[in-house]
């Protein structure tokens, strides 16, 4: 009974998107209270992205509300919802190209930092290098970012989101397509944020890593939420291992 | 940085001095009618850079500011007689309004469509001032020049100088946008809009904002020119040749950096002059033409791009 | 004033010169519709035929249609060239291809009008032939012979180029290159080889449809930036790469332009298309017939 006592950061209800005559999601509803390390998962094409997109603002949703921190942010362009605290990374890196990983961040903490903790050009530049540092991605500040590798890539996109300094952090396959040490790093990364009372969805396809995070997860399968619970509750589910297996 | 600004500024104050110090010494006609010209095609370059280059909006429509700019300047002119500092204060208020409803009605189209809609918006405008019998339709309007103010003792002298003062403040405006966080908001949605959404730049604000100030400048360069030629008529001051020079000026000069359209805009509007007395005008739209092809195959990022990668070359020989 | 008669004579001339739009949107609609390609210049490609088109007519006295059939070949070969210059210096290297690709179309337009005039001065240019002075009477009604030919031509040129997507091997390949590049290369073809292939059909086409441009009117330099308000007006319209709806919307275009001309005179006439346009963008940039999501 634990999270019924608390005010949950992200109340998603009844929402329904619909792409032409296909529905990418159906009658989704979930709370996410504050801090939790919440795992997304699901088969291709089940909605993951969709339900991300519809977080962060890219897709407007109708019918169906989501709000943050008690405030309804259904109607809310992406900018403000960033502002008012949610970041998110890429599922295929979106850098600014023709900037260097510290002007990357700069957008960030120009656009969407704390004004009242972050007030000079100093504070804004001492913010940004605090980040990277602790990104470890320190010594690439000067470095233009189509200049990374795919590991830094997905460090840079994460730490130009935690420049927006987010109660809510969303991570879209951080970890895809990275060797199992390099996995093992961006993890810890974001187990770091996650103490740091950052609530995180997490959505992955590397099982393990899914599992090691999340204290609760849940698995759509074709728009919809097939189970919820625990990692355990979820794995052992009958129709999420027919999901993933495909039969 | 601090010491940049004044640098740039002393600079700009002995660029003013001296076009003051020409139109007192030198007593021929001719090198301010051309003059005029290139200095018209800088604010005009800059002024596209500002939403073409900063934003990567690529605005076929210079030439719809500039014929609007032009007609502003006519109608109050004709229906008032005020001053031409009053007429270029209205321009630029018009084009500030026209860039917001244009920007509201295009900015939310991405790439050709949005320079599609921009052609659309030059062509019915002109058909519109081409119907509006007040201002001469197509015919155009003849326009007498009012008596010259001290301490200039011809017209064109004075317009001259009133163009130079544009140049100062259009490239002190594009150049605080670039150093500002309005120029970083609208790298990050040249980069990538979505992204830049989600980092929290409000990108159709920006977008709009950029528009505005980016059809004022226009504008404004185009009030003057009814004046210049005592002459103004819909097909020449809605020409798209407008349009191509002042996007092959940037393109050519370099947008990454405010110094390259003015850098473009002196090139090519040198070249122009030059060719257009020694051969003819069709010539110097062919050579705009092959140049600003040549620069987008060979140099995409214009000359300044070509003077940033010389420089590296050169550091790294060093160390 | 205006009368049943009037509009029904606005409408039956709208309906001919609608399908003459089509006939030289149809490049377009495979250029910019099916393969993205930001084709500012298909307009100056179109005016050009039409000077090659005068040339063959003035100087050797060949039929316009003949002449555009003759050129049609060369064009073929200078869309495939086009093309491959393009994704050599844009395509291929990914990203900010859009501002430069634009300005790119945008500047090849400029130098083919100034060619145009250094080459042949800025007057108006026509053709001669048995058919273009002539009409026909219907009851009241005169229907010019040039737009009947121009009309007949254009039907032909859309039904061949539909049937041509649509049941030959490269035609279908084209529509699939438009519809994933990917699953293509996956499938062993050469997607780019696909498009330049595609390019060149539909630059090929602006032979045909040059001939029928100066049939319909006299020519001159400057013709394609009217042009581009009416071939893009129509390739957005009709949702982008589709052939019937090219022809569908080449006539509405067509008949909204005769009406307007019968209503308020010829001085309103090139904003109707652009009007238009910038309505169908504004409003349901997909198209009023989108093939596209």
């Amino acid at each position: 009974m634990a999270p019924e006592t608390q005010a949950p950061l992200l109340r998603i209800s009844a929402l329904t998107k619909r792409f032409g005559g296909f529905t990418a999601l159906d009658n989704v509803s979930v709370d996410i209270p504050p801090g939790q390390r919440f795992g997304l998962i699901g088969p291709n094409g089940s909605g993951k992205t969709t339900l991300i997109n519809c977080i962060s603002g890219a897709f407007r949703t109708e019918p169906g509300t989501v709000t943050f921190r008690d405030e309804d942010i259904t109607r809310l362009p992406p900018h403000i919802r960033t502002r008012r605290g949610i970041a998110r990374s890429f599922q295929i890196p979106r850098p600014f190209r023709s900037m260097t990983v510290a002007e990357n961040l700069m957008v960030g903490l120009d656009f969407a930092a704390d004004t009242s903790v972050i007030v000079s050009e100093a504070h804004r530049r001492e913010a940004m290098m605090s980040i990277l540092t602790r990104m470890g991605l320190a010594s690439k500040a000067n470095v233009s970012a189509t200049k990374l590798s795919q590991v830094e890539l997905r460090k840079m996109e994460l730490a130009r989101a935690m420049a927006t300094h987010p109660k809510l952090l969303i991570s879209d396959e951080a970890m895809a397509g990275l060797s199992s040490s390099e996995v093992d790093e961006v993890l810890d990364l974001l187990m770091s944020l996650a103490d740091q009372d950052i609530t995180i969805i997490m959505i992955e396809h590397i099982m393990q890593a899914v599992m090691r995070f999340s204290e609760r997860v849940m698995c759509l399968e074709a728009g919809k939420i097939i189970a919820i619970g625990t990692p355990d509750e979820v794995m052992s589910n009958q129709r999420v291992q027919e999901a993933y297996l495909g039969t | 940085m601090k010491r940049n600004g004044i640098y740039f500024w002393i600079g700009a104050a002995l660029f003013l001095a001296g076009a003051m110090l020409m139109t007192q010494v030198i007593g021929n006609q001719y090198p301010f009618f051309a003059c005029y010209v290139i200095l018209q095609f800088i604010v005009l370059a800059v002024a596209w850079s500002i939403l073409g280059g900063y934003a990567g909006y690529v605005n076929f429509g210079t030439s719809a500011f500039f014929g609007v700019g032009v007609y502003t300047a006519v109608f109050l002119f004709k229906a008032t007689g005020v001053p031409l500092a009053v007429q270029i204060a209205a321009a630029a208020a018009v084009g500030a309004l026209m860039g917001f409803a244009l920007g509201l009605l295009t900015l939310r189209m991405q790439g050709i469509f949005f320079s599609i809609a921009t052609i659309a918006a030059t062509i019915i405008i002109e058909t519109a001032i081409t119907n509006w019998r007040y201002v001469g339709g197509a015919s155009g309007i003849q326009l007498q020049r009012p008596a010259v103010m001290a301490p200039f003792d011809n017209y064109v002298e004075m317009l001259f100088f009133v163009q130079a003062v544009m140049v100062v403040l259009a490239v002190a405006i594009s150049r605080y946008i670039q150093n500002s966080w309005i120029g970083r908001g609208l790298q990050a949605l040249k980069d990538d809009e979505l992204a830049a959404e989600c980092t929290g730049v409000p990108t159709l604000r920006l977008k709009l904002t950029a528009c505005v100030i980016s059809g004022a400048l226009m504008c404004a360069a185009g009030a003057p020119a009814a004046m210049y030629l005592q002459y103004a008529d819909p097909a020449s001051a809605f020409n798209l040749n407008y349009s191509v020079s002042a996007l092959a000026m940037s393109l050519i000069g370099g947008t990454a950096h405010w110094a390259g359209p003015v850098i473009g805009a002196i090139l090519l509007g040198v070249t122009q002059q030059l060719l257009t007395v020694t051969i003819s005008s069709e010539v110097n739209v062919l050579v705009l033409g092959v140049m600003l092809v040549l620069f987008v195959v060979a140099a995409p990022e214009g000359i300044i791009g070509l003077i940033r990668k010389v420089r590296s070359k050169r550091n790294e020989g060093e160390g | 004033m205006f009368s049943f008669e009037l509009l029904l004579d606005a409408v039956v001339i709208g309906v001919l010169l609608g399908c003459f739009y089509a006939a030289v949107s149809l490049g377009l609609s495979i250029s910019f519709g099916l393969l993205d390609v930001p084709h500012v210049a298909h307009p100056a490609f179109l005016v050009l035929a039409s000077y090659a088109v005068y040339f063959l007519n003035e100087h050797y006295g060949v039929d316009p249609l003949l002449a555009g059939l003759l050129i049609t070949p060369l064009f073929f070969l200078f869309g495939l060239v086009a093309y491959r210059l393009y994704y050599e210096t844009f395509e291929k290297r990914g990203s900010d291809a859009g501002v430069r690709g634009i300005a790119f179309f945008f500047g090849i337009a400029f130098i083919i009008e100034v060619l145009i005039i250094l080459l042949f001065g800025v007057d108006q240019r026509s053709v001669t032939a048995d058919y273009v002075g002539k009409a026909w009477r219907l009851g009241d009604m005169r229907i010019p012979f040039r737009l009947v030919v121009a009309f007949v031509v254009a039907a032909a040129l859309t039904i061949l180029l539909t049937l041509y997507l649509s049941r030959t091997f490269m035609g279908r390949a084209i529509r699939a290159v438009a519809q994933d590049q990917e699953a293509l290369r996956l499938m062993g073809a050469n997607p780019i080889r696909i498009k330049q292939w595609a390019f060149g059909i539909a630059t090929a086409v602006l032979g045909i449809a040059g001939a029928l441009l100066i049939i319909v009117a006299p020519v001159e330099p400057t013709l394609d930036r009217t042009y581009i308000g009416r071939t893009f007006c129509v390739v957005v319209m009709a949702g982008l790469g589709s052939m019937s709806g090219t022809l569908v919307a080449a006539i509405i275009l067509g008949v909204a332009e005769a009406i307007v001309l019968t209503l308020f005179g010829a001085s309103w006439a090139p904003a109707i298309s652009f009007a238009m346009l910038l309505g169908v963008l504004a409003v349901r940039p997909q198209g009023l017939f989108g093939r596209r999501s």
